[in-house]
């Protein structure tokens, strides 16, 4: 006898009432990076695409790529790669039942934002 | 009912179904990039930006070419897990089911493409 009121009872305060919380932001971001790759994913195989193609097809690949605007699509790409990869060694740590904490949480919170804007830069330096 | 045990009521019902082989494939497969991303950023980073006889020649190498193809693979199999899970809350009814396949189709369609591309550049 659980749901004989479905559809029509009080529910739990839902997103729109709570204010933003590094917590619930580095985890939204998390989803948002994760799914926004699939951008340069696929760019990345069309070049790959076009190398096996032909020298005129990957002159085109490439320069849409090595553009100024693939250059902001790959250095936003690679911002959103480093940071989907600490959020996800965050979630392996958690998975192991250690650091869920709140105090423990934002400092890995502020880790994850601090290392992939520093990995970005490394990134951007070496490669 | 009282003669029920809590687990024989809760099995075969909500997340008792499935979900752990969900969770497990993305775990494994995480781990599996947390190796591979480093690499490729490095490896594909370097030939970015070459012209056409250079990157022939890096990805004919066998490193590049077998990082480049793992992470393409891994990357979309970890892809559409992720994606599924974002469908799954945010999509409901036929659009979800659309949704859940297309996007199934373009993981394994842009992981055999980048694979067979690498192939032939490595060959």
């Amino acid at each position: 006898m659980a749901d004989v009121n479905r559809g029509n009872r009080p529910l739990s305060p839902h997103l729109t009432v709570y204010r933003p919380q590094l917590t619930s932001m580095t985890s939204i971001l998390t989803r948002i990076t994760g799914n926004a790759l699939l951008v340069a994913a696929l760019l990345i195989v069309w070049w790959f695409l076009a190398a096996a193609t032909s020298p005129e097809a990957f002159a085109r690949a490439d320069a849409v790529i090595t553009s100024w605007f693939g250059d902001l699509v790959m250095l936003l790409s690679v911002w959103a790669l480093w940071y989907h990869t600490l959020a996800g060694v965050r979630h392996l740590i958690w998975d192991t039942g250690a650091g869920l904490d709140l105090p423990t949480a934002y400092k890995l919170g502020y880790a994850v934002i601090g290392g992939s804007f520093l990995l970005t830069l490394l990134t951007v330096i070496i490669v | 009912m009282r003669f029920l045990t809590d687990r024989k009521r809760a099995v075969g019902l909500g997340a008792a179904k499935s979900g752990v082989e969900h969770f497990w494939a993305m775990k494994v497969s995480s781990v599996a990039l947390l190796f591979l991303v480093p690499l490729f950023v490095i490896t594909f980073g370097r030939t970015l930006g070459a012209d056409y006889e250079a990157v022939q020649a890096y990805y004919a190498r066998p490193f590049p070419a077998i990082v480049a193809a793992l992470t393409l693979v891994v990357g979309f199999k970890h892809f559409n897990d992720g994606v599924q899970v974002l469908i799954e809350d945010y999509v409901h009814g036929i659009a979800q089911k659309i949704a859940l396949i297309a996007m199934t189709c373009i993981s394994y369609a842009a992981a055999a493409t980048g694979v067979f591309a690498i192939a032939k550049l490595a060959l």
